[in-house]
């Protein structure tokens, strides 16, 4: 599986604050990859550098083999963005849009027009086809971004936080999309802060806090090295502790020799929230444990 | 770049060329008639004198709008300047094409005042040299209106750029009275202004005088600094 993204030390500095340090990653070909954090993490400024919007402070970026730094023309051939915020022009339609999208790649004429009916059928906006931005449904909007992103058959897509703000249907709809994407040959670079987001969609993911990498791999990997089990138990009605088990025998045990006056006991596979309370003591929203 | 602004044009011309249009006639009925009835200028009535420089404050203030505004928009609140940045088009044709929008909205405008001009005077005369000072105005100031946009960080420093420097600019520079009556040390101050340039030759062309070449020179300078560092601010928005 070659890789696709490689980072070496990756810093990036705003003035004082390091929002990335020392990062180092490697993403394959073909993979759904995760970004997992807290917001302010660092994960939209890893995507600003990897996507050519800014440069870092030090380290090294390479994407499709390119680096970002030195053959940046060459990165922004081959990849695809999907920013967090709306990145519309509010004054066009759907397919003006598009449109825009592909004269900046210098998709010309005929295979312009197509290249957008497809798409448009592809995300399932062809009767929105013609709609102003401005009368779209959140869902909607965020369609015709990927939509948009996908004009050039870039080979690595960016997603920053793609379902953010959506409603369980539509951030199901969009999950079967990027899957969708994925199954037809798109490698995906992922952020979220969603858990369960990552769990359904990733093969692997990093997690991310503070900037640094602290965490690496495949989810039930990173499950497997808290614990696959977790049992939650509800202390004086006031707080809830977790103790992580590697298999649900150890975890029933546990249970067994719990004091009686305890009445609210939770036995459930741990997730990748439990990994990362695990790591930093914060929950993923941002709140200290 | 130009593609998606005429895009908005087409949808909003009428609404466009009349916002644009209030001003500069507003300055022709009041200045021009209004004060300056029976007035003249060296040798010349108010009137035929003046509508050279309103012509040349509309061509500034329409082509900065049009090009700063709509790329300010685009950068700092609908963030789809973000795209034009992540997508394979080069630095310059990314501030060429911006800059456009600015050229072509300016020239409509003026077109348009000279046609309302005519119902109030006689037409200036309309040479080549006026056309050309035309345009190279249009895309000097559509050039500064690009730079700001790309540098300013918010609504507000659009709003102060404007307030203080394109505002006294479209008063001061020779736009509604003769730069000779002026002491020598505000002159000098006031070379300083690319709009004086663009009335000093405007006027010349307009009332029939030598071209002063001088000026076409210092006004073509003007817009080749800003659309230098056009460069320098695009290259300093992706840091």
């Amino acid at each position: 599986m070659p890789e696709v993204i490689v980072t070496k030390n990756l810093t990036k500095k705003y003035k004082e604050i390091c929002a990335v340090e020392d990062l180092t990653l490697q993403v394959g070909s073909g993979e759904i990859f995760g970004f997992l954090g807290p917001n302010g993490a660092g994960k939209t400024t890893t995507i600003r550098v990897l996507t050519t919007l800014a440069k870092q402070t030090s380290g090294s970026v390479w994407v499709a083999g390119y680096d970002v730094k030195k053959e940046p023309e060459k990165v922004k051939k081959v990849i695809g963005v999907v920013q967090q915020h709306l990145t519309l022009d509010l004054d066009l339609n759907v397919k003006e849009n598009m449109a825009l999208h592909a004269r900046l790649h210098h998709i010309r004429g005929v295979e312009r027009k197509q290249r957008i009916n497809e798409l448009i059928d592809y995300v399932g906006l062809t009767k929105q086809s013609e709609k102003m931005i401005t009368d779209l449904s959140g869902g909607m909007k965020k369609a015709t971004m990927i939509a948009r992103a996908l004009i050039h058959r870039p080979r690595l897509l960016f997603l920053d936080e793609p379902t953010v703000g959506l409603d369980v249907q539509m951030r199901r709809r969009i999950w079967d999309l990027i899957r969708r994407l994925n199954g037809d040959g798109t490698t995906i670079f992922l952020t979220t802060h969603y858990i369960e987001e990552a769990e359904a969609l990733c093969s692997r993911v990093g997690i991310v806090n503070e900037g640094r990498l602290i965490a690496l791999g495949k989810p039930a990997e990173l499950r497997q090295k808290v614990g696959l089990v977790a049992v939650e138990t509800l202390i004086d009605s006031k707080f809830t502790r977790y103790q992580y088990f590697p298999d649900r025998n150890a975890a029933t045990e546990y249970v067994q020799n719990l004091p009686s006056e305890i009445k609210t006991i939770i036995i459930r596979d741990s997730n990748l929230e439990d990994v990362f309370v695990e790591l930093t003591g914060k929950k993923v929203g941002g709140d200290e444990r | 770049m130009l593609w998606v602004d005429l895009r908005f044009l087409s949808r909003n011309w009428l609404k466009t060329l009349a916002t644009t249009l209030v001003a500069p006639v507003l300055y022709l009925l009041a200045f021009g008639y209004g004060l300056g009835r029976g007035v003249t200028v060296e040798g010349y009535s108010y009137l035929e004198f003046v509508i050279p420089g309103i012509i040349a404050l509309t061509a500034m203030t329409t082509s900065f709008n049009a090009a700063g505004m709509k790329l300010h928009v685009d950068r700092l609140f609908y963030k789809c300047f973000d795209e034009a940045l992540m997508s394979p088009v080069s630095p310059f044709a990314l501030i060429f094409g911006k800059t456009l929008i600015g050229v072509v909205r300016g020239l409509l405008s003026t077109a348009a005042l000279l046609v309302a001009c005519f119902a109030f005077s006689p037409l200036p005369a309309i040479s080549g040299l006026f056309w050309l000072t035309l345009v190279v105005t249009c895309f000097a100031f559509s050039f500064l209106g690009v730079l700001v946009a790309l540098i300013a960080k918010s609504h507000q420093d659009m709003s102060v750029f404007m307030s203080l420097v394109i505002l006294p600019m479209s008063f001061l520079s020779g736009t509604f009275f003769s730069l000779n009556q002026l002491p020598t040390a505000l002159r000098i101050v006031l070379s300083f202004s690319p709009l004086t340039h663009t009335s000093v030759c405007l006027r010349a062309s307009a009332l029939g005088q030598p071209f002063p070449w001088g000026s076409m020179a210092v006004l073509l300078g003007f817009g080749a600094a800003f659309f230098g560092l056009c460069f320098v601010a695009l290259r300093r928005a992706s840091l």
